[in-house]
């Protein structure tokens, strides 16, 4: 009799379900997973290192390249630490903004993930519906900082430009009549704070589209109840954070438990799941998307009503305006200064965490009292998912697999740094 | 009993299916790209362009900040004194393929010379256009200073 083997297969790295370059081994017993491999590093640009062999705020338009669908909230957390370092406060318009796109990438994020992971387990549609909201929200990270994806917008002691009063309009074109020009018009007549919360007028109906389509869907619910169950003890105990520990019933969300810039005046509500599966991941994340949308409206109200500063005034970390940079000698010598060494920042070492749409994402920096740190270290909520892909789908089939990735929600830009 | 019903009914599936097609007989919202194009912010970081004075006379003076700033090493400056006795920069190159569009140059720059332009439909086809060389990049700000203008007059009063 010919004895039976485990057939030991590859996952990706080109598998279009393996969400860019992760490369699993796995080891099947027909079509059900006995060990499940992840093999990472297939996108590693060292960024931790690179940061170490520049000034302070040459690294920022980095952080934006590690996870590539949460650029702003990366940006967050590393410019959180280096305010940490200096112990400078922004101005507090700066920090509303910085929630605001926070929220609005949160936004962004949960729409991918929404959006790749129901492509992955089979309905198409969500795709396109998902995309068609992502693309109002990267006018306004263009509107804002002049790229749609990498921004390089916040930086220690505020962001860079305040928010424009005006909105960019489509073109007349031989293939618009007036009438729809006009309707497409609509939202941009006013400033980006009208245009965003024109957007946060239409998103909560979106939402609930999204929910007709997969919530009840039987065929969602086979693909994703019980599967990649977690109990609550067990996310804790393999570094969960973020939506996949929310899931599973812990209660732990740092914009509640260590509250960073506005986070404390705001309302909003943490979702919880109940069974720890993919459908509860879900089901948390679709609600979080509810919240952001609350929290950035709170936002808008407030920066309508408050003008200010949107960077400090300390000319020896954040450079002049060009007003006075052209005016003023002393101005010029601090552009100069700041553009060339940059700033020094004093002794010591610092971890600031901010709450991620994946997780946790956390910068440790250990400063020598140079100009440049000494050593970054980024703390990615992804890796810590990731390794616990073996214990998550053991005993699943391998349709399951994917599912299972989906719901970790897994960039590589952050995992392998 | 009534779960019954629903099995059987396909309730669930079917508001699904009513929903897309709706949006079947909906307006489209997408545009036909190359004739129609999506807005764009005067804040867009694309394409680099070295700026002159109303008088001709090039604006950058080789103070070399951008290529210190610039976080990816992409540009390659070399001055000298010019024939008027003034700073001029020699070479004045950008590596295309190194830039990663920070817009730190721009910000860095005192006499407003380097800027990023609206332009992103660009490619390259022989190995070696990627470097845009100081020539390149004049005849880019000459060509079109109308349109640099009027996106840095608009976002002057945030910077």
């Amino acid at each position: 009799m010919p004895e039976i083997q485990n057939l030991t297969m590859n996952f990706g790295p080109q598998h279009p379900a393996a969400h860019g370059v992760l490369r699993m081994v796995l080891e099947m017993d027909g079509e059900v997973i006995q060990r499940a491999d992840p093999h990472i590093g297939l996108l590693h640009r060292g960024t931790e290192k690179l940061a170490e062999s520049k000034p302070y705020n040459q690294s920022i338009g980095y952080m934006d390249r590690l996870d590539y669908v949460s650029m702003m909230c990366n940006e967050h957390g590393y410019v959180l630490a280096i305010e940490r370092l200096l112990k400078l406060t922004p101005p507090k318009r700066a920090q509303y903004i910085r929630v605001m796109f926070d929220e609005i990438t949160r936004i962004l994020n949960h729409l991918l993930w929404i959006g790749s992971h129901s492509l992955d387990v089979g309905a198409m549609a969500m795709f396109l519906y998902a995309f068609r909201e992502r693309e109002d929200l990267m006018d306004c990270y263009e509107a804002v900082s002049g790229t749609r994806m990498h921004a390089t917008y916040y930086r220690p002691g505020g962001v860079y430009r305040d928010l424009p009063e005006k909105m960019p309009k489509y073109q007349p074109s031989q293939y618009r009549k007036d009438k729809d020009l006009k309707r497409l018009n609509e939202a941009r007549s006013g400033s980006l704070l009208d245009f965003i919360e024109d957007f946060t007028d239409r998103f909560p109906k979106l939402v609930d589209e999204y929910e007709t389509l997969l919530t009840e869907n039987r065929i969602w619910r086979q693909r994703t109840v019980n599967i990649g169950v977690v109990s609550p003890d067990r996310a804790m105990q393999l570094g969960f954070s973020g939506p996949m520990l929310r899931g599973s019933g812990v209660l732990w969300d740092l914009r509640k438990h260590q509250p960073y810039e506005t986070y404390a005046e705001l309302d909003f509500d943490v979702p919880l799941g109940v069974n720890g599966d993919c459908y509860d991941r879900y089901l948390v994340r679709i609600e979080e998307l509810r919240q952001s949308n609350h929290i950035i409206r709170q936002c808008i109200e407030w920066l309508r009503s408050n003008a200010g500063p949107v960077m400090i005034k300390d000319h020896k970390v954040a450079p002049p305006e060009r007003l006075e940079m052209k005016d003023d000698m002393e101005g010029l010598i601090h552009h100069f200064k700041l553009f060339t060494e940059g700033y020094c920042v004093p002794e010591g070492e610092v971890y600031a965490a901010i709450e991620h749409p994946k997780g946790e994402f956390g910068v440790y920096i250990s400063s020598d009292g140079a100009n440049k740190p000494y050593r970054v270290k980024i703390r990615a909520a992804g890796f810590a998912h990731l390794s616990s892909m073996n214990e998550m789908v053991q005993g699943h089939m391998l349709a399951d697999m994917v599912a299972v990735i989906g719901t970790q929600d897994i960039v590589f830009g952050e995992i392998d740094r | 009993m009534l779960n019954i019903f629903k099995t059987f009914l396909l309730g669930e599936l079917i508001k699904g299916l009513r929903l897309t097609l709706g949006y079947f007989f909906r307006k489209k919202i997408t545009v036909r790209y190359p004739e129609e194009k999506a807005p764009q912010s005067p804040r867009f970081r694309g394409l680099h362009a070295l700026r002159r004075y109303p008088n001709g006379e090039e604006r950058c003076i080789g103070c070399k900040l951008c290529e210190a700033v610039c976080p990816a090493l992409a540009i390659t400056i070399e001055s000298d004194v010019g024939l008027d006795g003034t700073r001029r920069t020699t070479r004045y190159d950008i590596d295309l393929f190194k830039c990663i569009y920070c817009g730190f140059c721009e910000e860095a720059c005192p006499v407003d010379a380097v800027v990023e332009t609206r332009i992103h439909e660009y490619h390259m086809e022989v190995k070696g256009e990627n470097i845009l060389t100081k020539d390149k990049l004049l005849a880019l700000g000459d060509r079109y200073e109308t349109m640099i203008a009027a996106d840095k007059a608009a976002d002057a009063a945030y910077r």
